[in-house]
């Protein structure tokens, strides 16, 4: 299917998530069975052997997420896919994946929650945990996909992000993207942009593993390429050594926050759409984003200044995108199948601007284009 | 092979790690890092080539002070991240450091499927019998009646055996010491590091602090003397009654076999799917 890419073809959201982890350069992929995510590792089972990469089923979620971390740092892009409460069991190793700043790919294909939850049924719920689900300050990229083809070029963009600056990467479907089979044309694998971790330029005995560059990240040395040195999920000095020295602490946790910071013009990403003159505005992602697309459209056709806009980063939460919109806006619509995470990062950045309209879902139903224009019209 | 103490302690003990280590005078966990770089240095890999993988505890902390690649992995995963470093280059040679709590208790479940996976990993477990870093809580080793912070009135749960534990488990190869052992110590993990395949070290260690004191076992020269006097090979305890070998220890190799090994079969795999 990897060579099939300059042909149209009919693909789930799951199969694009594994096809684009391995024309990133994905070899390694761990998993356990969970619905609605099992394609991806069903799909990777049978492609990791065909390219030299491996694929392992292992006893859960926690030792997913430990195989991983091991296989990164062994040089070998790796990934992972999972649904809540597989999720929920990976916070622990993800904490450590922050912390020893170790790239991989989370992919995490929602379904209702709490707990068992509703299998399978549509939710956004896991937005909030995304970004805090693991304890202590920590950073970390959450990317959210919502068509078959996004679900393709996002997981290349998680395993950039996630290659570039040494951070583990987020990346959120959900039922509907995951299970919904969509006509997509795959982009050439040799015209995409791919792009690798920076090894150490020094010799051994020069070698720092973490001292950052002038980005704040680290050159990282994979295990066996002579560069002996230590890992640990103890916060370290620069030479990877357990510390306590507040002053070493305190460098160590800027880095870790700066080095995302400094990327946010390349990480944060969205997606506009009818905005340039919209006076009413949904910001939306994932599936609910079609359903809002649809919705603007036919707002558009009675008149009516409407516009998109669609997150695509969650966390770092794309501020400096959104802002403009409130501004811009006589009110904005925020629809999630959950009930408030991302509008509560809209309201933290709104200051006031606009009229924020919160509409969500949690009954396990996909919202519908229908149910948007009628919010729209009373906006 | 003979060789200075002195030698190997310059040649892999890290020098750019400020020293003292963090175990109390007369630790077994120094015994047992030193038999494994007697073992390593026989076996004359590169240190390039050796990765050393540990949990959370006190032997969580020996990978810091070793000259490998060393990963102070989380409380009990040490052998998820072991399979990812095995698989994604399985020409290194991956040891990992465990112990009893963090092996069988939080770390338990990796620990059989990692045995019957069946990758070539070597494990050695250091059983204190107690969880010593924490102040002295009861772990699954820790024997029945025995008094920890945390069974103050006498323990009434009852003890796993790690080394059967991993022959049941279908470990390739399953062997136990003890820390006053140190000579038959080292030659094991070398007879492990060596095995193709799971092979497990189970070291009978002494928290003379935190388990000792509170059992009336004496101070760390009285808890060797009992490991000398309690202990039984392999080949004496064929000739002993279950009576007689109540209370003992058994050191040796108890399980030595030939099984298929996943990153073997992994690569016949590759074959089977027509790699590209």
């Amino acid at each position: 299917m990897m060579s099939d890419t300059n042909k149209r073809q009919l693909l789930q959201g799951n199969e694009a998530v594994a096809h684009g982890a391995l024309a990133a350069g994905c070899r390694f992929f761990a998993g356990y069975p969970i619905t609605p995510a099992s394609e991806i590792s069903e799909v990777l089972a049978s492609w990791m052997p065909k390219v030299g990469g491996t694929f392992v089923q292992m006893e859960d979620e926690i030792a997913s997420m430990g195989a991983i971390i091991g296989a990164s740092l062994a040089g070998v892009k790796s990934m992972t896919a999972t649904s809540g409460p597989g999720f929920a069991l990976m916070q622990e190793n993800l904490g450590y994946a922050c912390c020893a700043e170790v790239p991989c790919v989370v992919v995490n294909v929602m379904r209702g929650g709490p707990s068992t939850g509703l299998p399978t049924s549509p939710a956004q719920g896991d937005v909030q945990m995304a970004r805090w689900g693991t304890h202590g300050d920590h950073p970390i990229v959450v990317l959210a996909v919502s068509s078959v083809s996004d679900s393709y070029t996002l997981t290349v963009k998680a395993f950039n992000i996630s290659e570039q600056y040494r951070v583990p990467v987020i990346l959120l479907s959900d039922e509907v993207v995951a299970h919904t089979r969509e006509c997509v044309q795959l982009p050439d694998p040799y015209e995409l942009r791919i792009i690798n971790r920076l090894k150490p330029s020094v010799p051994p005995d020069w070698y720092q593993p973490y001292e950052g560059d002038n980005r704040g990240v680290p050159a990282m040395a994979a295990f066996g390429d002579g560069y002996r040195h230590h890992v640990t999920g103890l916060v370290h000095d620069v030479q990877g050594f357990p510390t306590e020295k507040p002053s070493e602490i305190e460098t160590f946790q800027q880095r870790i926050t700066q080095k995302i910071t400094r990327g946010f013009a390349q990480i944060m990403m969205s997606k506009g759409h009818r905005i340039n003159d919209a006076e009413v505005c949904i910001i939306a992602y994932g599936s609910v984003a079609r359903s809002a697309m649809r919705a603007v459209d036919e707002a558009r056709d009675q008149g009516i200044k409407a516009g998109l806009l669609q997150l695509i980063t969650l966390f770092p939460f794309p501020r400096s995108h959104v802002v403009p919109i409130l501004k811009q806006c006589r009110a904005v619509l925020v629809p999630e199948m959950n009930n408030g995470q991302i509008s509560r990062e809209v309201q933290r950045v709104n200051q006031g601007d606009c009229t924020m309209v919160k509409h969500n879902r949690i009954d396990g139903q996909f919202i519908t284009p229908d149910e948007l224009y009628t919010q729209l019209l009373k906006l | 092979m003979s060789v200075s103490a002195q030698a190997i302690r310059h040649e892999y003990l890290r020098h750019n790690k400020k020293f003292p280590h963090v175990w109390c005078p007369g630790c077994g966990n120094g015994i047992v890092m030193a038999a494994l770089l007697r073992a390593i240095y026989r076996s004359q890999m590169s240190k390039d080539d050796i990765v050393l993988a540990s949990g959370i505890g006190c032997s969580g902390r020996m990978p810091t002070y070793l000259d490998f690649n060393t990963l102070h992995s989380t409380h009990g995963r040490a052998l998820t991240f072991a399979t990812g470093v095995k698989l994604a280059k399985p020409s290194l040679q991956v040891v990992t450091i465990m112990g009893d709590g963090d092996a069988t208790a939080i770390g338990g479940n990796h620990f059989i499927h990692a045995a019957r996976r069946n990758l070539d990993l070597t494990a050695i477990i250091i059983n204190n019998q107690i969880y010593g870093m924490t102040g002295g809580q009861y772990s699954p080793t820790t024997p029945f009646g025995a008094r920890s912070t945390t069974s103050v009135y006498g323990h009434i749960e009852h003890a796993f055996s790690i080394a059967e534990l991993a022959v049941t488990a279908g470990a390739s190869f399953v062997a136990r010491s003890t820390v006053y052992h140190a000579q038959l110590l080292d030659k094991l993990i070398e007879q492990a590091m060596a095995k193709p395949g799971f092979a497990v070290v189970e070291v009978l260690s002494n928290c003379h602090i935190q388990y000792g004191r509170r059992n009336k076992l004496g101070g760390a020269v009285d808890m060797l003397q009992s490991f000398k006097d309690n202990s039984v090979t392999v080949n004496q305890a064929k000739n002993l009654t279950p009576e007689e070998l109540d209370g003992k220890t058994t050191i040796g190799v108890l399980a030595d076999r030939e099984l298929p090994i996943s990153t073997e079969e992994y690569d016949r795999i590759r074959q089977r799917a027509g790699e590209v």
